[in-house]
Formats: C-alpha cells, structure tokens, sequence
C-alpha cells in the first residue's frame, strides 16, 4: 500500500505543479495582454485616483475635480462650462476625453514622463506623478464677449493675436456643459445621448471641427493672389471686369448683390464685395497662383494642432476655369473653420505673415514650476508686405466707408471684410453671415487682434442676413474686449 | 512529496521526522507547533494592519482584538493537541492556523470595500466553532479506529446531508445550501469528512477481497460484485445527488476521492485508468447536457466572449484580470482592485485578491502551504499501522489536494471554473468547520502513527 501512497501523492504534486506554472502563465506571461484588455477596469480606476491639473484661464481655473469616494473616486467639474467647452472639451470617465482635455490628457492625468523628477524614475517607483496644469492663451474678456455676442445662435468666433498666433477666443454655439459628462453616472449616459441626438449638435466646435463655405470673406485671399500675382496693379485702376460676369465656359451669369461694379476699381469692389470682380480676377490669376496664396495662408494643410487637431480648409486645386472663378468668392469647394479666416485676417494685420495659432501658453507641474512654454511658433509668408500693406488699407475701408461699418470700434483702426455664404443644394439652406476682421488700438505699435465671425441664421432672419448685420457686431465687441486690456 | 524541509511563507525549515526509528519513540516537538503557531498568528496580525495601514493610513482599530482572538484559539488547539496528541505531526495546526488566519485577513480586506457587506466577524464565529470542533475531535477521539465502527453510520448521514438541501430553494444556480432563518450550511462540506470515513472503513475492511477475488475484464481484475456493490451504489448515489443540486465541483471531488482511495485500497493501476475514462464520459456528458455547467465550460474556453460581445466582463475574466495585476510581485494587501470580480469575490474568488495583492510569489507560498498541508496530510498515512488510518489520512488529504486544484484552477482558468471554497481562505462557515475537522482527523491519525513508530 506504501507504494500506491506514495504514487497517489505524486499525483497531487502534478496537480501543485500545474497550478503553479497556470498561475505564472497568467500572473507573468499574459499578464501584459490581460492588463491592456479595454474592460479592465484597473487603468481607469489608476487614474481618476488622484485629483486632474486644471486648465487656466487667465489665471483661473476654469477647471476642478470632485472628490466622489467612489471606485472611479475623482470626477472633472466645470467653473463656466458652456462658455470654455470649445477649448477645454470635456473628461468623462465614461466617454473619454476631447480638445484640450484630451491634447493635454498626459499632462493633466499626471502620466506625462515629464512630470517625473527623473527620467525613468516612475517606471521603476511605480510612482504616480499629480496632475499638472495647462496655462491657455485665452483672453476672458474676449471669450466671454463673443460667446454673448452669438447668445443663442448657431454660429462661431475665433479671434488670435496676429504678431504671436495666440489663440485669444474661441467660441462654439450652442454650447454644453462639460460637467455634465464627467461622471460615469445615469445622468451622464442620458446627457450623452441627448447631446448626441441634439440636430444643433452642441458638443461640436464650430470654431475649429466644422468647415464653412467663407464666401466674401474669402475675396481678402483672392485679393492678395491678384496683387502678388500682379494681376492688379493699382488699387484704384478699374479692374475691366463685366457685370454680370460669364463663368468661362458656361452659360452661367455671376450678378451682384451691390449695384456699380462693371468695370470697379479693386478697392470699389472690395468695399462692395463685388461678385463678378473678384471671380473674373481669381481667373485670371490662374488656379496655381490662387492655390499657392490660399495655401500659404494655411488652406489645404490637415496637420493644423492648436495643440488638438483643427479641421482641414480646402481650397480646390482640380477645377476648370469657371468653378475657380466661382472658388475665387468663396463659393464651390471653398471652405474654411473660423480659426482659419481669423488666420487670414491675422495674417493682413501682421504684415503678410501668418504665425500658427497656439492654444497652450505654458503647461506647469502641480507644484507650479515649468514643464514647457509654447516658445516661439513657425511663420509663413502668406502674401508679400506691401500687398498687406494695401489689404490693410482695402479692409479698413470696408469698416469706414463699406459693409463694415458696424464693425467700428471708436479709437481703433479697425479693418474688416463682410461675407454672406450661400450654401445647400441651389443655395436652398440659410445663409451663412460671415465676418472677418482686425483692430489695432491708439498707440499700439500692431494690430493686437484679427478676429472671425460666424453665425449659421434662421429661417426667421433669412431676409437681413449679411455679414455686416449678423457677425460685424459681434467682431466689433470681441476686439473691443482685446483692445480694453 | 517525498522531501520535507522547504521553508515556506513561515520561512521555517522542517526536520526530517519519517524514517521510522526501531523501538524509539518519535520526539514530541510540541514546542515547535507552539513556535510554528505564534508565528503564524503574528503573520496574520501583520496582514491585517498591513490592510489597515494600506487603506487608511492608521492601523486598524480591530488589530489587537483580532491577534488576540486568534492567538488564544490557536493556544487552546495547541494545548489539546499537547494533551492528547503529543507525539503529532507539528506542521498540521500551524498551517490550519495560517491559513485561516490569512482568510480573516482577506475577507476583512475586502470587507472594507463593500461596506454593506461584512464577512469577516461571521468567519470569525465560525472559525471559532472549528477549532472547537478541532479541540472536541482531538481531546474526544482517542483513537481514530473507533471510526471505523461507525461507518456506516457515516454513510447514512453523509447521504441524508446531501439529500436535504434539495427540499431547500436554489442559491445561484446551486441546490447546497440549507438555509434556516437567515442562517445557511452547506452540508455537502461535512458530508465529504464522513464519506471519507466510511470509504476508508469500507476499503480497509475489504481489502483483500476487492484486490484477489472476481473476474478479469480485458486487463482489469475486477473485484465481485458482492465487495464493490455497496461502494459503488454509495459512490453512484452521491454523485447523482450533486449533479441533481448542480454542485458539480463536489460531484468531482467525490469522484477524486473514490478513485484515488480505490487505487491506493487495491493497488491497481488499472482504477485510474477506469476513473479518467469514466470521470471525461460523466465530464462530456454533463457538459453536454447541463446548461449551467455547459455555459461554465464555455466561459473556460472563451473567458472573454462576454466582453467581446459587449456585455463587459464576466467573472472569470474578472478574476484573470485581476490575477494579472497582481503579477510577481503584487500591488501589496489592500491595494488591488480583486473586488471587481463582484458578488462571489469573498467566497469562489478569495484566491484572486491573494493573487493581486500577494502576486505570483504570494500565491505560490499559499499553495505551498497547501502542499504541506497534503504532504504532511500523506506522511501520516504512510506512518499509520493499520489500513483504515492509512486511507483516511490518504483520502482526507486528497480532498484538501483535490479541493485546492478544482477551486485555485478554475479561478486562474486552467480548468472549468466549479464553485467551491478554497480550504480555509474562503468566506464560508460549514468549509472552516469541516477543514478544521480534517485537520484534527489527521492530528488524530497522525500521533498514532507516531507514537507507535517502530517494530
């Protein structure tokens, strides 16, 4: 029997030994597998164990943490949630994180190496840094301004410092309460799905995500082609252009809205926003030439990060001469984000450069000491300086003598460009009201802000839609606030 | 298991205490149980303010009280064992202690997370009633023998334990529990003490019988009807039982039980090869047609189909992940996040938060301790004089080495997961009651061995 014993404890040694090589086989080899797999929980809880960095704004804090005691303990609150959600975004702890809440995700979570003291050193303390925080470029004035201004309408602003490329404002209506995500609650799964099923889409950033037909604001590009390309000499020599104006190639007749613009000098028709001027010079300075200039104020480029992604405005480089003619105005597969015709505008003021916008100031560990600065950003000629010089001038008499009017800001020199953009199948939808623009207040050495306007309209106000009635106003208070303080 | 003297968690290293010496009686070595026995409790005590300190920053307030409690219920088994078993194995009591020691530690470390929820002071209470059955069994029971004649009295319980719970209401799918005001046994627990005994009374009475007589199918010798009838209908009948109660975790540790005892009775070879074939046929079959254990069978296979088809996790891929984060190290006591796994973390899946917490190296000196329990749980046996002692030590031991892999490999996904309590780790009453009867059984047979070492 001693035998048969002895064999039998053999037997519940096997069983030991494959438990013991089991349990490494999962505890050490596929660990690393298990670890990563999306449902465990574990990362998550890691995570939100400690309190996010907050986002800064004008050295507040727009942004805190609630401390829930609960297994996800910390949760993201909001200081004037619907006012910054286009540039904080939210953090959910259901839904994951969006603009600068995701840009920045390492940083404020505390997983950013950097914010180790050492490199390396939490790899192998399995510390956990604490949060750092993200100082914004953001003039509260100016948010706050143009986020009244649109009140409820659909619409968007950006505005940017045009010497820098500091992103001042940048507002998207309707807006959302962040907070309201921030929780992995009922509550939030519900305002998810409200959100998500809104037809106004409120959780989208119309100043950066969404591409809008610039209509005439876009004749200020066209404009810079026409001079750089030497198409237009003179800003006062008729431009001997017809009215209606013939798209090349087509039995189709480009009218006007204004009235005087056959054969109108290039500041008449600027200051008129003639249709048939500018599609007749956007052709004749040719689709490569137009291109180059729209390019180099920043179209057609997808890898835009402020520091979170911004959508890609077209210009359309495959066109026949009449769809350019009609590309020249803003119109066809023309489209831009309002960061982008703030870049144009930007771009006039600062002398023909455009500097990449920047969103992120400086980001700081917990602490309050520097993690990094946005240094100084990359420029690019968009146009040549003594063109911008004469774009300067056209712009500001579109605010003293044109569509601009309501754009004037007392004491400033201010120089804008209305637009009213059809869009829709056979421009059935409400026009868009465009306004770009930028001021330069008494005594400052440059304009100190170029701003974009946006509103999307009703069917209510389909009849008064234009740039200079719906969006210049707004414009006006946004560069108002800058050039207060 | 052949070799003794590898430390474990208790980093003692044990003497060689097998070679019977002629004439000579053993050395008692109660005082290495007494020192195996503080250290276990001030093992547990660490544990427990390790929780305290991990989760709060202070050590708990309980700490005292919980040392001190444990400490005097492992004085007064060891004080029974001094009195009536002195010339016992000193490695059984001191493992019992640790590891029920180390339970109350991970039931009140998860009790701290589900604060509606507290296991720990039952589980107290009712490791407080096994160590007074321990003490009963070793102070009452002076001789092991005396089992034997009541055999069959063991039988007719153990069937009429596991028959009752079928007039009692389902818990989780599982027909084992009877419950009476608010308070619940699971009778399948002590049944397996007492059919132990009666297959091992049974096999020593019929030894020779089975090993000489009866026919020979293709290789196998059986024994006559006659002899095996009665073993096998109690087997049958036990077995159909829990597959009624859908305990099929138990139904396996039946079948383990018997075979390895027949084997061991017989010395045939030819019994294991019977007891795999048919132990895959019953597998196959029951799989096959029972939906809960087929689901349980798929969830092996697939532990993570749930996630994939949106559902989120399941237990088991619960307990895998958390099995993971524990890697060789482990996040420390009272840092991981094991209660995930949800409802049964603190009974089925106790052995996860050891294995996220302990890591790979906590849950290898567990299962150590487990394998000296066996081990020193088979010494016995191999010491004992008479057959019965020597099955029963046999058979008790393979339960706790059958119960350790059924539980720990179906939690880490080596096998199909049955539910079913890790030996005094898990919260449940009527498993430390019975884990501790075992112990004393084999205390018990263990100091007859002993004591009567040599010629």
């Amino acid at each position: 029997m001693t035998r048969h014993i002895r064999h039998a404890a053999v037997f519940c040694a096997l069983l030991l030994v494959a438990l013991l090589v089991n349990a490494a086989r999962v505890q050490i080899v596929q660990a690393p597998e298990y670890d990563g797999n999306p449902a465990n929980r574990r990362p998550d809880i890691a995570r939100y164990q400690q309190p996010r960095g907050d986002i800064l704004v004008g050295g507040e804090r727009v942004t805190g943490s609630r401390d829930t005691g609960e297994h996800l303990r910390f949760e993201r609150t909001y200081a004037d949630g619907p006012l910054y959600a286009p540039i904080t975004g939210f953090a959910s702890q259901a839904y994951g994180t969006t603009l600068l809440e995701h840009a920045e995700d390492g940083l404020l979570s505390g997983a950013d190496p950097l914010l180790a003291p050492l490199p390396y050193w939490n790899d192998v303390t399995g510390a956990h840094n604490p949060g750092g925080d993200v100082v914004t470029t953001i003039h509260e004035a100016a948010q706050r301004a143009a986020f009244e201004g649109l009140g409820g309408r659909k619409g968007a602003v950006a505005a940017v410092e045009p010497s820098t490329g500091r992103v001042l404002a940048l507002v998207s209506a309707p807006s959302y309460d962040p907070q309201l995500l921030s929780g992995n609650s009922a509550d939030a799964t519900r305002t998810w799905a409200r959100l998500n099923g809104d037809p106004d889409q409120p959780m989208l950033n119309r100043a950066v995500r969404r591409t809008y037909p610039p209509g005439s604001t876009f004749k200020v590009v066209t404009a810079a082609a026409a001079l750089d390309a030497g198409v237009v000499r003179d800003l006062d020599t008729p431009t001997r252009s017809p009215d209606p104006y013939p798209l090349p190639g087509t039995r189709t007749k480009l009218t006007n809205e204004a009235d005087g613009c056959r054969n109108a000098t290039l500041r008449e028709a600027f200051e008129w926003s003639c249709n048939t001027v500018f599609a007749k010079l956007g052709v004749d300075v040719g689709v490569r030439d137009m291109a180059a200039t729209a390019e180099a104020f920043g179209f057609n480029d997808d890898r835009l990060r402020i520091p979170f992604a911004v959508s890609r405005s077209t210009f359309d480089t495959s066109v026949d001469r009449a769809q350019l003619g009609l590309s020249s105005i803003g119109q066809y597969n023309t489209r831009a984000t309002p960061l982008q015709m703030a870049m144009v505008a930007a771009a006039v003021a600062n002398g023909g450069q455009v500097r990449s916008p920047y969103l992120v100031e400086r980001t700081l560990r917990a602490g309050g000491s520097l993690v990094a600065t946005a240094g100084s950003r990359p420029s690019r000629e968009a146009m040549r300086p003594s063109t911008a010089a004469r774009l300067k001038e056209l712009m500001r008499g579109v605010v003293e003598n044109g569509t601009g009017a309501n754009a004037a800001v007392p004491g400033a020199v201010v120089g804008g460009k209305t637009g009213t953009a059809q869009h829709g199948v056979g421009n059935s939808g409400t026009p868009y009201a465009w306004f770009v623009s930028w001021a330069q207040g008494e005594g400052d050495l440059e304009p100190r802000v170029a701003v974009a306007v946006v509103v999307e309209g009703s069917a209510a106000d389909r009849e008064d839609i234009s740039g200079g009635g719906l969006a210049a106003p707004i414009a006006r208070e946004v560069m108002k606030a800058v050039l207060d303080g | 298991m052949t070799k003794a003297g590898t430390g474990t968690g208790t980093g003692i290293t044990v003497a060689q205490a097998d070679a019977p010496a002629p004439v000579a009686r053993l050395p008692r070595r109660r005082g290495i149980e007494l020192a195996l026995i503080l250290m276990a409790v001030l093992l547990s005590v660490f544990g427990y303010c390790n929780v305290g300190l991990a989760q709060h920053g202070t050590l708990p307030p309980g700490a005292a009280g919980y040392g001190a409690g444990l400490g005097v219920l492992a004085l007064l088994a060891h004080l029974a064992v001094r009195l009536r078993a002195p010339y016992a194995d000193p490695l059984l009591l001191p493992i019992g202690v640790l590891l029920n020691g180390l339970g109350l530690v991970l039931i009140y470390r998860l009790d701290l997370e589900t604060p509606g929820d507290r296991a720990a002071p039952t589980q107290l209470v009712w490791s407080t009633l096994g160590v007074a059955l321990f003490i009963v069994v070793v102070l009452l029971l002076r001789d092991h023998r005396v089992l034997q004649r009541y055999a069959y009295v063991c039988v007719a319980a153990a069937l009429v334990l596991l028959i009752v719970p079928i007039f009692f209401p389902a818990v989780n799918g599982a027909r084992i529990w009877i419950r009476i005001e608010g308070f619940s046994i699971q009778p399948g627990e002590f049944a397996k003490v007492l059919l132990a005994v009666f297959f091992a009374a049974y096999l020593a009475a019929n030894r020779s019988a089975l090993a000489y007589a009866g026919r020979r199918v293709w290789r196998l010798q059986l024994p006559t009807g006659r002899v095996l009838g009665p073993i096998v209908a109690v087997w049958l009948v036990s077995v159909g039982v829990l597959v009624l109660e859908r305990d099929l975790g138990t139904s396996l540790l039946f079948f383990g039980l018997f075979v390895v005892l027949l084997y061991v009775a017989t010395g045939r070879t030819g019994w294991i090869a019977v007891g795999l074939l048919l132990a895959s046929l019953g597998a196959v079959a029951v799989g096959w047609l029972e939906p809960h254990v087929h689901s349980r069978v798929e969830d092996w296979l697939h532990p993570f189909a749930s996630i994939e088809a949106g559902d989120g996790p399941n237990q088991l891929a619960q307990s895998l992940f958390a099995f993971a984060a524990g890697g060789v190290t482990g996040t420390g006591l009272g840092l991981g996040h094991s209660v995930l796994i949800g409802f049964a973390v603190k009974s089925d899946f106790i052995l996860a938060t050891a294995g996220e917490e302990l890591g790979f190296l906590g849950l290898t000196a567990i299962f150590l301790l487990y394998a000296l329990l066996v081990e020193r749980g088979y010494r016995a046996g191999l010491a004992a004089r008479d057959p019965f002692g020597r099955l029963l030590a046999v058979g008790l031991s393979s339960i706790v080495a059958l119960q350790v892999f059924v539980i720990a490999g179906g939690v880490t996904g080596l096998i199909p997961l049955t539910g079913m309590a890790m030996p005094f780790l898990a919260q449940g009453g009527s498993s430390v009651v019975t884990n501790w009867a075992i112990v004393a059984l084999l205390i018990r047979v263990s100091h007859a061995a002993r004591r009567q070492a040599g010629p």
